[in-house]
């Protein structure tokens, strides 16, 4: 399949934490926001975070409803606890399908 | 042959067939839910031991546990609409059905014969027989508005009744069971927004829905319905700063002494004491953080809570009498859940991050006993089966 050449760019500034801080967002998003969404982000009182649910959902506004939580709903901000290139990182796998804990 | 000499081949060769088992009760038993690998472990708390561990019970993240009335099966409700009876003798599951495609827990009837699972999608409770777990009723759950709304804070109550609540409407029903093919549905509308989970005393008499999207908690007099759903403890939550939650409160877990009720407020780092008959504030009580539980030890003179994320480490002791923590204990990373013995004695803590389950002496605050777990979260102890609500 062809890359659009947004997507292919998007792809190569995909930041990486590093492994070590990439095994502890895994078990963040798996077991914290797990909470909320569920340990397999198929949702729960929190929307489904799988890559069908968010495919229509902009990259930029799910990295700003992870950073600074979505007012008027349950979704608390998490800018003390993940920086923005994290986020970016999480929501880039989100949308492709989220890694188990390793 | 004689047929009486027949007779008695027949049963040695049937006895022989079987392993003897070892005569036991189950009141010293428990489940602890591994979340992470759709597995539970079945503990003697007599012995401090993991007796057995049962998988293929799908996803359990956020799984609840409710027991038969003899207290040999456990009904394990999974996220994923699961429901499993796991026979805490055979150390196997017994029946499992999916029931839905995303739940919350669920409770048993007041008579053991029906179990009642709350589903988020599609949004109801669905109720089946307890023996065979075959279906008996449907409950969908459409608010005043006719759409169909998460289901929360689903518990038993006595008269042959469920009671739960309606996340998206902001409803309690009351469920009357009687003819269990025939649900007869009493409906509060209007309760408050977001009603998040649910409780009812140990006597059975009040249910109270937490609410995120308002202060206060909507309350519902078991003993004079007609009264309506009214909103108490409004004052909690209003004044000064509202924190992040990371977790919500988990209700169930809010602690009934009989005469106290003790409950975390959604948004604060404190918890409120309230007069269990009046439901009038007496006391609030800052804690580390976003409390989580709060459960009593069964003589009510303690209670124990846990925290949200990024407090999760830490476990704080209330002394009721004096109002005051007496304890900050650091068990370890990712405490989810405890579960006190039936008398007391002890108190079980799942360490989520540390693949443990500790054992505390509430009298010393000592540990005294640990046990493997992976990623434990809920304990239940079949105490369970004789309390009314869980």
């Amino acid at each position: 399949m062809m890359l659009s050449t947004a997507a292919t760019a998007a792809l190569a500034e995909s930041p990486h934490p590093g492994r070590e801080r990439e095994t502890q967002l895994i078990r963040l998003v798996r077991q914290d926001c797990g909470s909320c969404h569920g340990m397999r982000l198929t949702g729960g009182l929190g929307p489904a975070l799988t890559p069908a649910a968010l495919q229509d959902k902009p990259a930029d506004a799910l990295v700003q409803a992870i950073l600074q939580g979505r007012p008027g709903t349950p979704m608390p901000p998490w800018k003390n606890f993940i920086s923005g290139p994290e986020a970016v990182w999480i929501v880039d796998g989100l949308k492709k399908g989220f890694p188990d804990v390793r | 042959m004689s047929v009486r000499l027949a007779g008695l081949f027949l049963a040695l060769a049937i006895l022989s067939g079987c392993a003897t088992p070892t005569l036991r009760g189950t009141g010293d038993l428990g489940v602890v839910i591994e979340r992470a690998t759709g597995s539970v472990r079945i503990v003697d708390t007599t012995h401090h031991a993991s007796l057995a561990r049962v998988g293929g019970l799908g996803d359990l993240s956020h799984a609840s546990i409710c027991y038969s009335r003899d207290e040999r099966y456990a009904y394990v409700f999974g996220r994923d609409g699961g429901l499993t009876k796991v026979d805490l003798l055979r150390r196997r599951i017994d029946r499992r059905i999916v029931q839905a495609g995303n739940s919350i827990g669920g409770a048993i009837s007041p008579d053991g014969k029906l179990v009642a699972v709350a589903n988020y999608e599609p949004g109801g409770v669905k109720v089946f027989d307890a023996n065979d777990l075959s279906p008996v009723a449907d409950i969908p759950a459409a608010g005043a508005d006719g759409k169909r709304s998460k289901v929360v804070g689903l518990v038993d109550a006595p008269g042959h009744k469920f009671v739960f609540s309606l996340y998206d409407a902001g409803e309690i029903w009351v469920a009357d069971m009687h003819d269990p093919r025939h649900p007869v549905l009493h409906k509060f509308a209007g309760i408050g927004k977001e009603p998040y989970d649910g409780m009812i005393t140990s006597d059975g008499r009040f249910y109270a829905a937490g609410l995120f999207g308002e202060d206060g908690v909507a309350l519902l007099d078991l003993w004079n319905p007609d009264a309506g759903v009214k909103r108490a403890l409004v004052e909690f939550g209003r004044h000064g700063e509202k924190f992040p939650v990371y977790k919500m409160p988990h209700l169930e877990g809010w602690a009934a002494t009989g005469d106290r009720v003790v409950l975390p407020a959604a948004g604060k780092h404190e918890v409120i004491i309230a007069d269990q008959q009046t439901w009038k504030e007496i006391a609030r009580v800052p804690v580390a953080g976003q409390a989580v539980f709060a459960i009593a030890r069964p003589d009510g003179r303690q209670v124990w809570i846990n925290f949200a994320f990024p407090d999760n480490d830490t476990v704080q002791v209330l002394d009721l009498p004096t109002r005051r923590i007496v304890q900050t204990l650091k068990p370890g990373k990712g405490v989810l859940h405890l579960e006190f013995a039936p008398r007391g004695e002890e108190v079980w803590l799942s360490l989520r991050d540390e693949n443990r389950i500790d054992i505390y002496d509430p009298d010393t605050f000592a540990r005294t006993g640990s046990l493997p777990a992976e990623s434990p979260s809920g304990i239940f102890f079949t105490v369970r089966a004789h309390r009314i609500g869980l």
